[in-house]
């Protein structure tokens, strides 16, 4: 584009970059840097003192007997949601995906948990999990099966949360996997239905290779987002019972905004940090094995 | 008898595919559907068993507790919501486009470096960086101030590169002339090229909008005071206030979901474009 090089183009330059370039150093660089040195730090933010230690509070956490239950916790979220939430966005997609009438109807209601704050959802599913007069126990035992106290049982808390979550983003993926499936050559349907392909058989040698690269994003971003789960946690649980549901975002909140331990807080930011760069590139480098990249 | 055979796969088929459909979204509905009856019953009547999903005797009792609660003005957290929700969009919507627009049409000796820059920083993760920025609010004195809570809003590297990725479709031809009829690129950027790319304009800021108005830890971790409070954090305390008062809950739940329900039901075209974008979560 053509622009005349002139003291009021390097002040408009200027004044058009300050507000993000600020932003971008003041919260986003700088912190980066203070987070890192807090995590070496000794750090009470009520009574200011801030003194170097060294590794001590890493140490501290891993070698602490809170934090194996924490990981084991976190990795019970995601492997319980992560199964959950591929099966439920595919099926989904793979419903909206077809043609019927009222199909704009149901993908908006579909995407509707998605909208909804996390909170509110929270609360509408502590008292849908509630154990005696809740909505699911009471359609359990319409089928005679009698529920767990979900929210209120060690064991059932998490699934509960897992169950709240899958519901609330099912919507969200299973647009994206539809996006996936709308790009696939129809030509390839046609023909193995030539060949007489049964429609599980066109799903396993067609749909689900085809759809591996929008999966292999998915499981990567939902690894990311699963690992820092907080809203539904803190809301339903509160972390509890029994600290049976404690996971790594609720004890940095915890660490740093009600002990105001910020040092602890860092070093444990960090570790999770550490924890979601190495499992993703982990995932990269195993994608070859699986992701189809040849459509 | 092949035929046959076909014509009732086919029909199964057809029956099973209904039968998913329905039950998904039952499953996606019925949570609200409950919320909703419960939200009229009285305190004795949400527990019964087994489900009476129209209240026997509908009452409104747990929406005027929702209105009169002691620590919380409910009304007051709406408009501090909204406040807060719009000044946090045009923040966001304004400081994104206004870099985008030097990185596409005013691009300057490193400028693609810097852009690179604002690439990385989409890397770092909120969880690494909410513990200092809390300290740095602190330090300067923003605590418990929706300024404090707004300016994070002016970093939003996603945004500068969505608007980029519109902006650099532009065709700078319109620009120019502009600039040879004598205006200058603030003028230009308002009136010619925000205008130009009005579609990404609205859907981001529809997503910042509602990213907003649902955002749960940062404003619980910022404000303190009960009446600068959010209506996410509202209706989080909440939870633990009318723990066995679930009408009252359901109530405060209805009156949160609502209006961005109705938001997204006016603009679902653009929300979808959003999702297309890889934008809203």
């Amino acid at each position: 584009m053509y622009l005349p090089n002139t003291a009021g183009r390097r002040r408009t330059t200027i004044l058009f970059l300050a507000p993000s370039m600020i932003g971008l150093i003041v919260f986003c660089l700088i912190p980066m840097i203070s987070s890192l040195v807090y995590s070496f730090m000794d750090y009470d933010l009520l009574e200011g003192n801030m003194t170097y230690i060294g590794f001590r509070n890493f140490e501290r956490i891993l070698t602490g007997r809170e934090f194996p239950k924490v990981l084991v916790h976190t990795l019970t979220y995601l492997g319980l949601y992560l199964p959950l939430i591929l099966i439920t966005s595919v099926s989904e997609a793979l419903i909206l995906n077809k043609s019927f009438r009222g199909r704009g109807i149901f993908r908006a209601v579909f995407y509707t948990p998605v909208i909804t704050s996390w909170v509110a959802a929270a609360v509408v599913w502590t008292w849908v999990l509630s154990g005696k007069y809740g909505l699911l126990n009471q359609l359990l035992a319409a089928v005679g099966i009698t529920g767990p106290s979900w929210l209120n049982s060690p064991d059932w808390a998490m699934p509960g949360v897992v169950i709240a979550a899958v519901w609330k983003d099912t919507g969200y993926y299973a647009l994206m996997v539809l996006a996936a499936l709308k790009s696939i050559d129809p030509t390839y349907y046609e023909a193995a239905s030539i060949d007489g392909a049964s429609s599980w058989r066109r799903f396993r040698s067609i749909t689900l290779p085809l759809l591996s690269p929008t999966l292999f994003l998915l499981i990567v971003i939902n690894v990311i987002y699963g690992l820092q789960v907080f809203d539904s946690v803190l809301i339903m649980t509160n972390g509890g019972p029994g600290g049976a549901t404690s996971v790594f975002l609720e004890r940095i909140y915890k660490y740093a905004f009600k002990q105001y331990k910020m040092g602890m807080a860092s070093a444990y930011s960090w570790l999770l940090f550490i924890m979601i760069f190495v499992l993703t590139v982990i995932q990269f480098r195993l994608q070859k094995k699986w992701v189809n990249y040849d459509a | 008898m092949m035929r046959k055979k076909k014509l009732l796969r086919q029909i199964t088929g057809k029956a099973g595919f209904y039968l998913a459909l329905i039950l998904m979204a039952l499953i996606t509905v019925l949570p609200f559907v409950w919320m909703l009856s419960s939200s009229f019953k009285g305190s004795e009547a949400i527990r019964t068993v087994p489900i009476r999903w129209i209240p026997e005797r509908p009452t409104l009792e747990g929406y005027e507790k929702v209105f009169n609660m002691q620590n919380f003005s409910f009304t007051r957290s709406v408009s501090n919501s909204l406040f807060l929700a719009i000044a946090c969009t045009v923040v966001q919507v304004l400081s994104a486009s206004m870099a985008a627009f030097v990185f596409t049409k005013m691009p300057f000796r490193g400028s693609d470096k810097l852009f690179g820059l604002y690439l990385a920083t989409m890397m770092i993760p909120g969880t690494v960086t909410m513990v200092p920025n809390y300290v740095i609010l602190r330090v300067l004195g923003l605590l418990d101030t929706y300024t404090g809570l707004i300016l994070p809003s002016l970093s939003n590297a996603f945004g500068v590169f969505l608007m980029r990725q519109s902006l650099l479709t532009l065709n700078d031809s319109y620009l120019e002339s502009a600039l040879l009829d004598g205006a200058s690129m603030i003028r230009i950027f308002f009136r010619i090229a925000l205008p130009m790319v009005a579609p990404t304009l609205a859907t981001m800021t529809l997503l910042a909008f509602m990213g907003s108005w649902n955002s749960y830890l940062w404003p619980l971790i910022v404000l303190t005071s009960n009446d600068k409070q959010t209506l996410q954090v509202v209706l989080g305390s909440m939870n633990g206030i009318y723990k066995n008062n679930e009408h009252v809950l359901m109530a405060g739940a209805v009156l949160t979901i609502i209006p961005v329900l109705i938001v997204y039901l006016v603009s679902q075209r653009k929300v979808d474009a959003g999702i297309a974008l890889g934008g809203l979560k």
